[in-house]
């Protein structure tokens, strides 16, 4: 089976034409040049049409893909990522940077204490490294706690 | 004596004691990100670049903080590849044949002294190298214009394809998307939006920071949830460390062949330190023959590759400080330090920026003497950190990504386009799509679209501009002027399409990624 380059391939086409249209619809200015701003990114497109052309025509091999539970790991990660970018802003550092790298560590080693303790080590840890000899002004706890 | 006045300038700024300590931490740095399986030179320079800036460095403390970590990690990546048959970074992968061998039969000690030494040699013939031929270059630069330049890029992201993937379409892609993305954001001659979406955050255009981070530590995590950290324990131990001084003294040879062949792969534009030591190892491994016993745990079978990857990286120093385009993907990040702190490399780098530049050179000779006292004598230390497990290893990693990026731009935004660059990373890491040309896309496109749209304005719209002809205006007619665009053009499709052919003759080490 070569399916998933050949899925690659049409993904590619696809966000080409997208790339396409999104460069027509660039206003022009009254300062212009022979150029001009739309020529450079529609060749783009058309070499990244031309490569997703040969992904569907002629595929490599399909490479290992994870199974489901790996897949599963993988995408509580990524959920606790983007939880975390959101969290940093109005929970501070301390809280959310345990909860999200403990989580991180149980997921490649699995087993409950030392992720935890990995979890409070590294917030803590990275905390005083940023704070005290990087200078940069991270806030430890919610702003609501620190009055 | 040009160049002893330089030398001059050069330790006058490195000898400062803060410059001396950043060049000191810098190595210190490098090596333990280079020896850390999972953080190579251009990941582990890329999540400190953040970091530096929020020390607020200037530019000379800046670069030279960030070349020693770039040297100390191809230092580095030596000491995984021998303990443990994981390459430390990608350019340490060739560092693996001859070296845990070595360690399996007791020999790790020699092994780490030999290829420590061996690594200290090629360096120092890099940056010698640097210092002799970046001045010339410069010189021939200087003549430069925009069609020179727009060939240039084009030869820099066709030879990059050919070692990073096995399949040029895909290296293709990844330049095609990396310049796509650099297009996001105004357009720098009419100063109109393109590829907003009508995103406020995209205005200013992806950070190429967020995009190397994402691309190269997120993906990383990406990669050790999926194996669960198999790949990570100390599989030889290491007894007393001692100096072999005759596999030393007959490895001399070797050490200068492999430095010369990995500088001039450095030099090239978009080879790196990767190529080195593979074209350093075979090369070495040809000359020796067969009972040279390449792989089978032999001294110069370590000697030849890490004198290979260093001397590549420094001798990608020397495109990236002289004409602006990387050699790697190393130097690339380097190049977009040195751009934010609004220093635009190229020919006018050496007159306008003495201090910059030599204090750069002197900083990486200092800092060679302190990586070969550190890599010889102190091994062991970093051999002991080597043993911080990956489920402590990785999640630092992320956090500290987390905040370099934050403290860039303090927007919960630009967190999520890193994590949105991990999951394309780990993606494209299992297609095997390069990454490094994305980089180098998002990092040069508007400069190679400018170089095009200025080689246009100059000729009024004529293509054949861009093959080196000129109107000549008391003939009337176009005239053959330079044949360096159409060389550098007839370079770049020769580059493109070598590797085609020679895949199938020599066989590539696997991903290509310093």
């Amino acid at each position: 089976m070569k399916l998933s380059d050949r899925l690659f391939g049409v993904v590619v086409i696809l966000g080409a034409l997208a790339y396409t249209a999104g460069a027509f619809q660039i206003q022009s200015s009254f300062m212009s040049d022979p150029v001009g701003s739309k020529t450079f990114p529609l060749m783009l497109a058309g070499v990244a049409t031309i490569c997703g052309l040969v992904f569907v025509f002629r595929p490599d091999d399909d490479p290992a893909w994870p199974g489901r539970m790996t897949l599963g790991n993988i995408v509580i990660a990524v959920l606790v990522m983007v939880a975390y970018a959101h969290a940093l802003k109005p929970l501070g550092f301390l809280i959310p940077t345990a909860i999200c790298a403990a989580i991180l560590s149980f997921q490649i080693s699995p087993r409950p204490l030392p992720a935890a303790i990995t979890g409070l080590g590294l917030s803590i840890g990275l905390f005083l490294i940023f704070r005290y000899a990087l200078g940069l002004g991270l806030q430890p706890l919610p702003k609501a706690w620190l009055g | 004596m040009e160049l002893l006045s330089n030398l001059a300038l050069g330790f006058s700024v490195a000898l400062t004691p803060f410059t001396l300590f950043l060049a000191v931490a810098g190595c210190f740095l490098g090596t333990i990100i280079g020896a850390l399986p999972g953080l190579g030179p251009s990941n582990g320079v890329a999540i400190l670049i953040p970091l530096a800036f929020s020390l607020g460095l200037d530019a000379t403390s800046a670069l030279v903080l960030m070349t020693a970590v770039y040297y100390g990690a191809m230092y580095g990546g030596r000491i995984s590849s021998i303990l443990l048959n994981i390459p430390g970074d990608e350019p340490a992968l060739m560092t693996t044949l001859d070296g845990y061998p070595m360690a399996k039969a007791g020999r790790a000690g020699d092994a780490l002294v030999l290829s420590g030494f061996a690594s200290f040699f090629g360096a120092l013939f890099a940056t010698i190298g640097l210092m002799l031929l970046a001045p010339l270059l410069s010189r021939i630069a200087y003549q430069f214009g925009p069609s020179e330049y727009f060939a240039l890029y084009l030869l820099a992201f066709s030879t990059l394809g050919g070692i990073a993937s096995r399949n040029q379409a895909k290296a293709a892609l990844a330049s095609c998307m990396g310049l796509g993305i650099a297009m996001i954001g105004l357009d720098n001659q009419t100063g109109m939006p393109r590829f907003t979406g009508g995103n406020l955050h995209l205005m200013d255009g992806v950070d190429f920071l967020v995009a190397i981070v994402g691309l190269f530590a997120v993906a990383e995590v990406f990669v050790f949830i999926e194996s669960h950290g198999r790949e990570s324990s100390i599989g030889v131990k290491l007894g007393k460390v001692t100096l072999p001084a005759r596999d030393l003294a007959k490895g001399i040879g070797t050490m200068l062949r492999s430095s010369v062949i990995g500088f001039i792969a450095g030099v090239l534009p978009g080879a790196g330190a990767s190529l080195g030591s593979f074209l350093a190892y075979m090369g070495e491994k040809n000359v020796q023959g067969e009972k040279g016993g390449f792989g089978t745990g032999v001294p110069k079978g370590v000697m030849a590759p890490e004198a290979g990857n260093n001397a590549a990286a420094g001798g990608a120093l020397v495109p990236m400080l002289t004409l602006g385009v990387p050699g790697s993907g190393t130097t690339a990040v380097l190049l977009a330090l040195l751009l934010t702190l609004n220093i635009t490399p190229g020919p006018t780098l050496f007159t306008d920026r003495p201090d910059v530049v030599w204090g750069l050179i002197a900083s990486l000779l200092i800092a060679n003497f302190v990586l070969l006292a550190m890599n010889v004598p102190m091994v062991k230390m970093f051999v002991h950190i080597l043993s911080v497990p990956a489920w402590v290893l990785l999640p630092g990693v992320m956090m500290i990504s987390f905040v370099g990026i934050y403290s860039l731009s303090g927007s919960y935004f630009d967190l999520l386009l890193m994590i949105f660059f991990g999951i394309v990373g780990w993606i494209f890491r299992k297609l095997d799509v390069p990454t490094v040309p994305i980089i180098l896309g998002i990092l040069l496109g508007n400069h190679m679209e400018d170089a095009l749209r200025r080689a246009m304005i100059l000729s009024d719209g004529d293509w054949r501009f861009l093959f080196g002809f000129r109107w000549h205006a008391p003939s009337d007619a176009y005239e053959f002027y330079s044949a360096i665009p159409s060389s550098l053009l007839a370079l770049a499709v020769a580059g493109f399409l070598a590797p085609i052919f020679l895949r199938r003759v020599i066989k590539k080490p696997r991903a290509v990624s310093d």
